[in-house]
């Protein structure tokens, strides 16, 4: 076997994957959610009372017991960090200046965790178990997706 | 070795464009699948799903992203690929993991979401060519359904108009099944023959439809099926599954041996000397309509050009002496790859446990054979069932 | 039995009014042609078809491999070949690569080449042919692009045409 050092000075054909973009629909769930946060300012959860889950983003499916769910809840828009990391380089390896703060967000013990940055703080702030709210997108602005929320910011 | 048994079937409406996502698709099929059999998902012992390749529906790893609507989630789970050859690849999986004595009960669930792609799959399909020597030439998927469809009828002079009884006979079948968008009660050979030109031979009514979709099954052992449902005992008895020659330009296109060799394997593991006589139903995988025929004949359920015959004779009709693809096929009921499983393995359950409705055929079955082909049209997995 | 399924399809232009996320990959690939497929095509830029022979099973393998995927031993040599073949299969296409409907059909199939194993050939174009002309079992030859314009890829063949003369337009 050999081994190539400049992949483009051996025989190759260059090409790549025409499909122009892909088009995803959120789900029925999804549309739940997307249109209480687009309308209303709202953070909706999938509550399972038999196995004491909720889910955010809602499910129509509880991934334990399979049962259907069908009753949403208002988690409000105050969490707290269940854990965070800060970025200081993009997906292609650029300085990010000032840095990115990622964190899951938690809504309450028996619930699962929302990804999301984190703004109005400094990096060495953070710590696990603060208490953040959801900082929305104006009414006009939001479109149905998860960036109408703009970040968690700190509850001072 | 275990035997095996199907305890229960679901399926979800086939169409293009669904608002469900993959893993809610999942859910439903996999829910009536587990309704059937009268199990809940605590009581299953491991989960395998089916689905194309990722970049079909556009997300990476997507046997991972659709596990918990499959039900796989903090369970032994695996996802297993075949191409459309996946539709009975998955429950062999299943079967292997109980025959082997793992596990007690297991839920397979195949989804199918490429309506995600735009502005069609068509663009990402073309991927499966060898990117040296194919895709230089701007192929079509079609071509290469055509140019076999050309060698199988130049080989045993079969004519056109019989290949297209197939569509007719699919796409009326499908009126009777409640999953399918493209049932047509009224089409005729002439509107097949006539309709709009693909890549010739193919013609538009010759292929089945693109669909969003997912079926499940739920498999069990047979100690498990007699105490769940001992109203009606469906066992796989024999499955087998082969593969060609990935140059495809070095290929017997006429003759599909690799399927010859998986359904020996299948008829010799569950005891069929003569599958002419012994096979009362079967679901050859039919995205287009010749492949029905010439899977019929690499069933081993009549001799090489002999199916556009039994075709012609109505044979093949529901109400005729060996009912080919009653569900409606893929070309009745629609083309969502893997989920077409639930045209496949679950209606010769539902058939052979004698809930398929409207849909139930006149001979009263007691043993069945359910094919998918894929890959790059080179893949066979096939599967003998039956009644207890 | 199956439940009535309670699926929602969209339509086109709900499902562009439904919440969604639009997604562009930028999937860029270098896909190497190996060592076989490599000196093929090189060959192809001076006019010739190569072949690899298989010592074990004696076959004359077109596209050419270094290894025989029956004998699972490496392959033995270099054959040249005519170039000739003889059409297998083909296709009548009023669709391109994309889906898209075209007016001209692209004639396209399958020939074996003249000095490899039955069988043993590639996809490609006809051309210099009427659609209803063509047959399986045609007798075809390359029609080369001019050397200055080769770059060692498959469609330095342009496409292969009738052998004789009468079949030709």
């Amino acid at each position: 076997m050999e081994k190539i050092s400049k992949p483009t000075e051996i025989k190759h054909q260059l090409g790549h994957m025409e499909v122009d973009h892909y088009h995803y629909t959120v789900g029925l769930a999804g549309e739940r959610f997307f249109t209480a946060l687009r309308e209303e300012g709202k953070l909706l959860g999938a509550r399972c009372e038999s196995c004491g889950v909720t889910y955010i983003p809602p499910r129509i499916y509880c991934e334990e017991c399979f049962a259907e769910l069908d009753e949403y809840v208002d988690l409000g828009l105050e969490g707290e960090v269940r854990s965070f990391t800060i970025a200081r380089i993009d997906r292609d390896g650029r300085p990010l200046d000032p840095p990115e703060i990622r964190a899951l967000i938690s809504f309450g013990e028996d619930t699962t965790d929302l990804l999301h940055l984190l703004g109005e703080v400094e990096p060495e702030e953070v710590y696990i178990g603060m208490e953040v709210e959801a900082v929305l997108k104006p009414k006009r602005e939001r479109e149905g997706k998860v960036t109408d929320i703009r970040y968690f910011r700190p509850i001072k | 070795m275990k035997e095996v048994a199907v305890v229960g079937a679901g399926m979800t409406l086939f169409a293009s464009r669904m608002m469900e996502t993959g893993k809610e698709l999942c859910w439903e099929a996999a829910k009536q699948a587990l309704d059937e059999a009268g199990l809940s998902l605590q009581e299953i012992d491991a989960v395998i799903m089916g689905t194309a390749p990722d970049a079909f529906d556009g997300i990476h790893k997507k046997g991972e992203n659709l596990l918990d609507g499959a039900g796989g989630a903090n369970k032994p789970y695996m996802r297993v690929y075949t191409g459309g050859g996946t539709a009975v690849m998955t429950p062999i999986a299943g079967w292997w993991h109980i025959a082997s004595g793992m596990f007690d009960t297991v839920l397979v669930v195949n989804e199918e979401k490429m309506s995600s792609a735009r502005p069609h799959a068509q663009s990402v399909f073309a991927h499966i060519w060898d990117p040296i020597l194919d895709r230089p030439l701007r192929p079509n998927l079609v071509w290469i359904f055509a140019m076999e469809m050309q060698r199988y009828m130049h080989k045993y002079n079969v004519r056109k108009e019989d290949i297209a009884l197939v569509s007719v006979k699919n796409k009326r079948n499908a009126v009777d099944h409640p999953c399918a968008q493209l049932a047509d009660p009224k089409i005729t050979v002439e509107d097949v023959l006539n309709s709009e030109p693909m890549a010739l031979p193919v013609r538009r009514l010759d292929i089945s439809p693109p669909s969003d979709g997912a079926s499940a099954l739920v498999l069990a052992s047979l100690d498990v099926a007699r105490e769940i449902c001992p109203d009606r005992i469906v066992t796989i008895d024999g499955v087998g599954w082969c593969i060609d020659t990935t140059m495809w330009t070095n290929r017997d296109l006429a003759f599909p041996k690799f399927l010859a060799r998986a359904a020996d394997q299948a008829y010799r593991m569950a005891g069929i000397k003569d599958p002419k006589k012994e096979i009362h139903i079967a679901e050859p995988y039919d995205p287009f309509n010749y492949k029905e025929l010439q899977h019929m004949e690499g069933l081993l359920l009549c001799e090489p050009g002999e199916a556009a015959i039994l075709t012609r004779e109505g044979v093949t009709q529901r109400d005729g002496r060996l009912p080919v693809c009653p569900s409606g096929g893929l070309l009745g009921v629609g083309n969502p790859i893997a989920a077409t499983m639930g045209i496949k393995v679950g209606e010769i359950y539902w058939q052979l446990a004698r809930k398929a409705g409207k849909r139930q055929v006149r001979n009263d079955p007691v043993t069945g054979v359910c094919q998918a082909w894929g890959d790059l049209m080179q893949f066979s997995s096939v599967l003998v069932m039956r009644r207890r | 039995m199956i439940s009535q399924p309670r699926g929602r399809k969209l339509s086109r232009e709900e499902a562009e009014r439904v919440p969604h996320v639009v997604a562009r990959p930028k999937a860029r690939y270098a896909w190497s042609a190996g060592p076989a497929t490599g000196r093929f095509l090189e060959e192809l830029k001076e006019g010739r078809v190569l072949a690899r022979r298989c010592n074990g099973c004696g076959r004359v393998l077109v596209p050419p491999r270094m290894f025989c995927e029956r004998c699972f031993r490496p392959t033995d040599e270099w054959v040249y070949l005519p170039g000739t073949g003889t059409i297998q299969t083909y296709s009548i296409s009023y669709i391109d690569t994309d889906a898209n409907r075209i007016a001209k059909p692209i004639l396209v199939g399958v020939l074996a080449f003249d000095g490899a194993s039955e069988g043993c050939g590639i996809m490609h174009y006809f051309g210099e042919v009427a659609p209803e002309k063509l047959y399986i079992g045609m007798e075809v030859e390359p029609v080369w692009k001019p050397q200055a314009e080769r770059e060692g890829a498959i469609t330095d063949i342009k496409y292969f045409r009738p052998r004789r003369k009468e079949d030709r337009q």
